[in-house]
């Protein structure tokens, strides 16, 4: 993709030791955002935080409500609220019912982002064990943004990058070596 | 051609502009995403054909209206939620209050009432419910209808009985209240102190001083102004060396009321320190 204005990894079970191999590759240089939706346990946001900083010299932070979205950093979900972005690049945090019986949902964020970046996005969706994330899938190819899924062979667990593979338009299957390579091709 | 959705965001603006003009409820500033999402959800929900219909419906059904206003606002709560919070409250707030001959707590956007039925226990355990009203408002009437009933899902309260525990509960919390096939109904002697009413913070005025408001994940759905806005009319609502809560993830900084608030430690609670 050219021009890409945002990056957006989606993951659950099995997608932490992915991010921990991939960060520590991408080109500190990048000129646009990544965004990090992660199913996981209630207040363990700081740990994750601190976690994907040490693996990196881009700025990492906890997305913080109504905060500016900018370029060349890369921003946590928050555990329990669902992610939102308004099209004037602030992000939204939103308590409505789970999705994909998940908080933060990556379907939500996947389909907000659509909305916003259309064809500037990049969505890419990790290892995990339910299906969250692939209707995001099928939304940004609709509104044609690029796809890009986890090999799900070298997934520890293969359902969610197989349904997205199974289900959406996915442009681009990646080894999790292959990553890194890609995402810094993206700038 | 890209794809575009059921709403569009021109649409979105209209129905905002038509529920201002025919009912008065003033959705302007509102979290666009946040809403956008909402209404699409209601769309497809309703099975609605198109944005003509939709928008005849809420425009002219004022009883379609009314479940419009409650599925478009967020009523996802439940009890002792975050634990640490009421930790706080347990330990820290409410003691303090205890000192007054009289409390009055404002409950912001109470939703179902999850939280006001929280708070009584605390206060009960803390035996001050005697001597306190609790004020629990919100735009929605029929989630009021609700809270007035006391009565939550059955199958939720494993879990509402260990954020009790890890909130300092120091009860069975099974005592306050009984089954009722899959619904627990609470004691009626935890409402005796609540007073249901609709409030509408976007365009109500304030109604009474405080010595603590809780409005936990209200703010998030509306934008900076209304944000601000909102802390103001808190501000107006709040005695001195009162209590503010707010949700995880919300902040009275950067607001134009926040020189007069210290922050409580860790939580999201400030105290209104100077007039």
């Amino acid at each position: 993709m050219k021009n890409c204005e945002a990056l957006i990894i989606g993951g659950s079970a099995g997608s932490l030791d992915v991010l921990l191999k991939v960060l520590p590759a991408i080109d500190t240089l990048i000129n646009f955002t990544i965004i990090i939706v992660v199913h996981r346990k209630q207040g363990m946001d700081s740990l994750l935080c601190d976690l994907l900083s040490s693996k990196t010299t881009i700025k990492v932070k906890e997305v913080e409500e109504k905060e500016k979205i900018l370029p060349r950093t890369i921003y946590i979900a928050p555990s329990d609220y669902h992610l939102l972005l308004e099209k004037d690049l602030t992000f939204s945090l939103d308590y409505s019912e789970k999705v994909n019986y998940s908080r933060p949902s990556i379907d939500v964020t996947f389909q907000s982002a659509a909305e916003v970046y259309t064809n500037k996005l990049v969505c890419l969706l990790l290892s995990g064990s339910n299906a969250d994330g692939v209707n995001g899938l099928i939304t940004v190819s609709s509104y044609e943004g690029e796809t890009a899924a986890q090999d799900p062979t070298t997934a520890q667990v293969d359902y969610m990058p197989a349904q997205a593979i199974l289900r959406a338009n996915i442009d681009h299957v990646l080894t999790i070596d292959e990553m890194a390579a890609y995402i810094n091709a993206l700038n | 051609m890209p794809f575009t959705s059921a709403i569009s965001d021109e649409q979105v603006e209209t129905l905002i502009s038509d529920v201002l003009e025919q009912y008065g409820y003033d959705f302007t500033g509102y979290s666009r995403a946040s809403l956008k999402r909402r209404l699409l959800r209601l769309y497809s929900l309703d099975k609605h054909v198109s944005f003509a219909e939709f928008r005849y419906k809420v425009s002219n059904d004022a009883i379609y209206f009314k479940r419009f206003v409650e599925q478009i606002t967020v009523n996802v709560t439940e009890m002792f939620r975050d634990p640490s919070f009421y930790r706080a409250l347990r330990y820290k707030v409410l003691p303090n209050l205890g000192t007054y001959p009289f409390i009055r707590i404002w409950l912001a956007g109470c939703s179902t009432g999850e939280e006001a039925y929280s708070m009584a226990i605390v206060l009960k355990e803390l035996n001050l419910l005697h001597k306190t009203l609790i004020y629990a408002t919100d735009i929605n009437p029929t989630v009021l209808e609700k809270a007035a009933q006391g009565m939550f899902p059955l199958s939720q309260m494993k879990q509402y009985s260990e954020n009790y525990i890890a909130a300092g509960g120091i009860k069975d919390f099974s005592s306050y209240y009984s089954a009722n096939y899959s619904l627990a109904k609470f004691d009626n002697e935890l409402k005796t102190k609540m007073i249901f009413s609709t409030h509408n913070l976007v365009s109500d005025h304030s109604f009474n001083e405080f010595q603590l408001i809780l409005c936990r994940n209200v703010l998030i759905y509306f934008d900076r102004d209304l944000q601000f806005k909102v802390l103001q009319l808190f501000d107006n609502s709040l005695e001195n060396l009162g209590y503010l809560a707010l949700g995880t993830k919300e902040t009275t900084d950067f607001s134009p009321i926040s020189k007069r608030y210290k922050r409580l430690e860790t939580e999201k609670i400030w105290r209104k320190v100077s007039e």
